[in-house]
C-alpha cells in the first residue's frame, strides 16, 4: 500500500515524539531526488522528511538504493536532480567542516588502521572540531569519554581496534561517531558481520543514543524484526522508490512486505517488544492449515 | 604552562596526557616525543661524526664548532666548504624521503605505495640517463633533469589513475606499471650507451652523495623550508584519510582537496631529493615505517619519519665511506642492506601500539 510521503507522516511524528521534541532536532528532508552513478540511475523522484528526535530505519531489497540514499544523506554522493536540505538549507552549500559537526556518517564495514587503538580512532571523531593549534581540547577530552563510556568502551580504550572482537570493534567505530557530537547520525547496516548478540547489543546502542542523547539516527537495516524493534519510523525501499514509511506496526504488513522483497509471509507480534515480526513462507514452508495464527493478516 | 591531566575523575583507565596553553592544546604522545627527541641527537651526532672523518681529521668538538662559526681557518674551510655540503644533503634527502614516504603510505593506507614504489624516482632516473647517453647534459645538469622526471612520472600517474576522483589504490596499480616502463627505459638506455655513459648512469641510479656541494644542497634546502612545514600542517588531514575516504569525508575532511595536496607535497620531496641525491634505495620504504614502530603510533608520525630517514642516509653514508678503506661506495648500496634488516627485525618483533614498551 504506497503511501504518498511526509503527509500522513507528518501527523504521526506529533504523537510519538513528544519525549524528546526540542527546538534544537534537525530537520533533514529531501526533495525529489534523484541519484545515479555513471548512468544508472538508483534513486528517482524521492522526497522524504526524516523524523527528528527519532530512529529512522531504511529498509528494503538489496540494490533497493537505501544505501545509496544514505550515502546522499551525508553529501557522499551529489544528487543528480533535487536537493538534500539540512535546517532548510542545501547540503552542498553548507561549509564541509559545519557540516561535519552537525551530521556523522558511520559507513558498512569501515576498516580500523593496523594497530590504532580504541582511544586514537575515537579521538579522530573530534577531527571537525579541532584545529592544528587545538588538537585536544578539554572539550575534546570530555567528549571523548562521555563518548567511550555511553559505548562502554572505557576498559578497552587502550587496546588496538583490530584486536577486540566483531561487537566491540564497532562499538569503537559507533564510540567515533558519537564523539563527533552530531544531532545526526546516519548508520549503514551498523550491524553487518556481527553475531546475534551483538547485533543487539549495538542496536540497544543506538536506542540509548536516542533516548539518552536526543540524537536523530537513520540507519540502513536489513533485519526487518529489528527495523520494527529498534525504530520509530521505517522506511520500505524497493527499485529506488518508497513504497511505505511510517510506524512500523502500520508499514510492516504482509503485503508490504511481499511487494518490497518480493517474498510472501505473514506478521506476528513479538511477543517481547509488541512489535511486528515477520515471518517467512518459503517454497516448502507453508502454514499449517489449523488452527490458524489469530495475528495472521488477510 | 604545560598541565598534563591524567584524567582520574572521568575515566581512570584512559591515559592522555594533555598539553594545554589555551588556546592551544595537543595530544601528549610520551614515547612519540621520547624517539623523536632520540633520533634528533642520533641525527645530530651522525651528521658530525660523517663530517669529522676524512683525510684531514676534525675533532667531533672541533665539527661542533666549526658549525658555529669558531676554529681554525684551516678547520673552518674543510667542514664548511668541503664535507658540510654532502652531510647537508644527505640529511635533507633523508628528511625529504622519510617524510615523502609517510605522506604516501598514510594517504594510500599501504606501505607498499612508497614514492620510490609507485614509479616516481624511477621516472627521475630515465630522465637523467636520457640526459647522459643522449648528451643533453651539457646544457641541462642531472639535477635539473631528475626534477623533472620525477615531476613528469608524477603528473602521468596522477592523471592515469583519475577516474571520478583519485584512490589510493589506483594510484600504487597504475604507479607500479609507470614504474616498470620507466625502469625498463633506463635499462635500454644504459644498455645503447658508451661503457662511460653507462657507468656515469648507474653511479646516478644507485643513489650517491660523492662530490654534493652547495650547488646540490641549496634547492633541496629551499623546497625543504616549504615542503617540511606544509608536511606537518597535512598531518592532521591525513589522520582522518587514513580511516578511508568516506569516514573522512564525514569527518570534515576535503578528500580530494587534501589528496591532491599530500601528492603535491609528497612528490615534491621526492622529486628535490631525487635530483639532489639520486635514488636512495629503500629510505622512502622503510623510514616512516621504522618510525611508526618505534613510536608504537598506527600511523607514520611525519617528524619522526623524516627523522629516521635522515639516520638511515647519514648511517649508509658513514659505512659506505668507511667499511671499504680507499673507496667510498654509493650510499644508495649501503641503506638498502643496513635498512632492510632494521625493518624486519622490527616487523618480527610486531609491537603493536598502544601495547606499552
Amino acid at each position: 500500500m504506497p503511501t504518498p510521503p511526509a503527509a500522513t507522516e507528518r501527523t504521526q511524528r506529533t504523537e510519538r515524539t513528544e519525549r524528546t521534541e526540542s527546538p534544537a532536532h534537525p530537520e533533514l528532508t529531501v526533495r525529489s531526488l534523484h541519484l545515479a552513478y555513471d548512468d544508472r540511475q538508483i534513486v528517482s523522484d524521492l522526497d522524504l522528511a526524516v523524523p527528528p528526535g527519532q530512529v529512522t530505519a531504511i529498509v528494503g531489497a538489496n540494490a533497493c538504493g537505501k544505501s545509496t540514499l544514505l550515502r546522499a544523506l551525508a553529501r557522499l554522493l551529489t544528487p543528480r536532480r533535487g536537493t538534500v536540505e539540512l535546517d532548510g538549507r542545501v547540503l552542498q552549500s553548507i561549509p564541509t567542516r559545519e557540516l561535519a559537526q552537525r551530521l556523522g556518517m558511520l559507513p558498512q564495514g569501515p576498516v580500523t588502521p593496523e594497530g590504532m587503538t580504541v582511544l586514537d580512532l575515537v579521538n579522530r571523531g573530534r577531527s571537525p572540531h579541532q584545529t592544528w593549534w587545538r588538537q585536544w581540547s578539554r572539550a575534546d577530552e570530555l567528549a571523548v569519554h562521555a563518548a567511550l563510556a555511553a559505548t562502554g568502551m572505557t576498559e578497552l580504550a587502550d587496546r588496538p581496534v583490530d584486536e577486540l572482537s566483531g561487537g566491540q570493534r564497532q562499538r569503537a567505530w559507533i564510540a567515533m561517531a558519537v564523539a563527533q557530537g552530531t544531532p545526526v547520525l546516519l548508520l549503514d547496516e551498523p550491524t553487518t558481520y556481527l553475531d546475534l548478540a551483538h547485533q543487539i547489543d549495538v542496536l540497544d546502542l543506538v536506542t540509548d543514543l536516542n533516548r539518552n542523547e536526543h540524537r536523530t539516527v537513520v540507519m540502513v537495516l536489513h533485519d526487518l524484526n529489528q527495523a520494527c524493534r529498534y525504530a520509530d519510523h521505517i522506511i520500505a525501499m524497493k527499485s529506488g522508490r518508497i513504497v511505505a514509511q511510517g510506524e512500523p506496526a502500520e508499514v510492516i504488513t504482509a503485503e508490504t512486505v511481499e511487494e518490497v522483497f518480493g517474498l510472501r509471509c505473514q506478521v506476528a507480534q513479538d511477543p517481547v517488544s509488541g512489535t511486528p515480526m515477520v515471518i517467512p513462507m518459503g517454497r516448502h514452508h507453508t502454514p499449517a492449515p489449523a488452527p490458524a495464527p489469530a495475528t495472521a493478516t488477510g | 604552562m604545560t598541565l598534563p591531566t591524567a584524567d582520574s575523575a572521568a575515566a581512570p583507565r584512559v591515559r592522555a596526557l594533555r598539553l594545554a596553553v589555551p588556546p592551544v592544546s595537543a595530544l601528549l604522545r610520551p614515547r612519540l616525543i621520547a624517539v623523536s627527541a632520540g633520533l634528533a641527537v642520533a641525527v645530530f651526532l651522525v651528521f658530525c661524526w660523517g663530517v669529522s672523518i676524512g683525510d684531514y681529521p676534525v675533532s667531533l668538538l672541533g665539527v661542533v664548532k666549526a658549525l658555529v662559526d669558531k676554529g681554525d681557518p684551516g678547520t673552518l674551510l674543510v667542514v664548511r666548504d668541503l664535507r658540510l655540503p654532502r652531510a647537508v644533503v644527505g640529511l635533507l634527502v633523508g628528511i625529504a624521503f622519510g617524510i615523502s614516504g609517510a605522506l604516501f603510505q598514510t594517504m594510500t593506507r599501504n606501505p607498499l605505495a612508497s614514492p620510490d614504489m609507485i614509479g616516481l624516482t624511477e621516472g627521475a632516473g630515465t630522465a637523467v640517463v636520457a640526459g647522459i647517453v643522449w648528451g643533453w647534459d651539457s646544457h641541462v645538469s642531472a639535477q635539473t633533469l631528475g626534477l623533472l622526471g620525477a615531476l613528469g612520472t608524477a603528473l602521468i600517474v596522477y592523471l592515469l589513475s583519475w577516474k571520478r576522483g583519485s584512490t589510493g589504490y589506483r594510484i600504487i596499480l597504475i604507479g607500479i606499471g609507470v614504474s616498470w616502463i620507466c625502469s625498463s627505459a633506463t635499462d635500454y638506455l644504459v644498455a645503447n650507451g658508451s661503457r662511460f655513459q653507462a657507468s656515469e648512469s648507474i653511479g646516478w641510479l644507485v643513489g650517491n652523495l660523492n662530490g654534493r656541494t652547495w650547488d646540490q644542497a641549496r634547492p633541496l634546502a629551499l623546497a625543504l623550508l616549504v615542503l617540511l612545514p606544509v608536511s606537518l600542517l597535512l598531518g592532521r588531514q591525513l589522520r582522518t584519510l587514513q580511516l578511508g575516504d568516506d569516514v573522512a569525508a564525514g569527518l570534515g575532511t576535503r578528500v580530494q582537496t587534501v589528496r591532491l595536496a599530500v601528492l603535491v607535497t609528497g612528490v615534491g620531496l621526492i622529486a628535490f631529493g631525487t635530483a639532489a641525491a639520486g635514488p636512495i634505495a629503500f629510505v622512502a620504504l622503510a623510514a616512516p615505517q621504522t618510525a611508526q614502530r618505534l613510536a608504537g603510533t598506527a600511523w607514520p608520525p611525519t617528524l619522526a619519519s623524516g627523522l629516521t630517514g635522515a639516520l638511515m642516509v647519514l648511517v649508509g653514508d658513514l659505512v659506505a665511506r668507511e667499511v671499504i678503506p680507499g673507496t667510498e661506495l654509493p650510499v644508495g648500496i649501503v641503506t638498502g642492506v643496513i635498512g632492510a634488516p632494521v625493518l624486519l627485525w622490527l616487523l618480527t618483533r610486531a609491537n603493536r601500539a598502544g601495547s606499552g614498551g
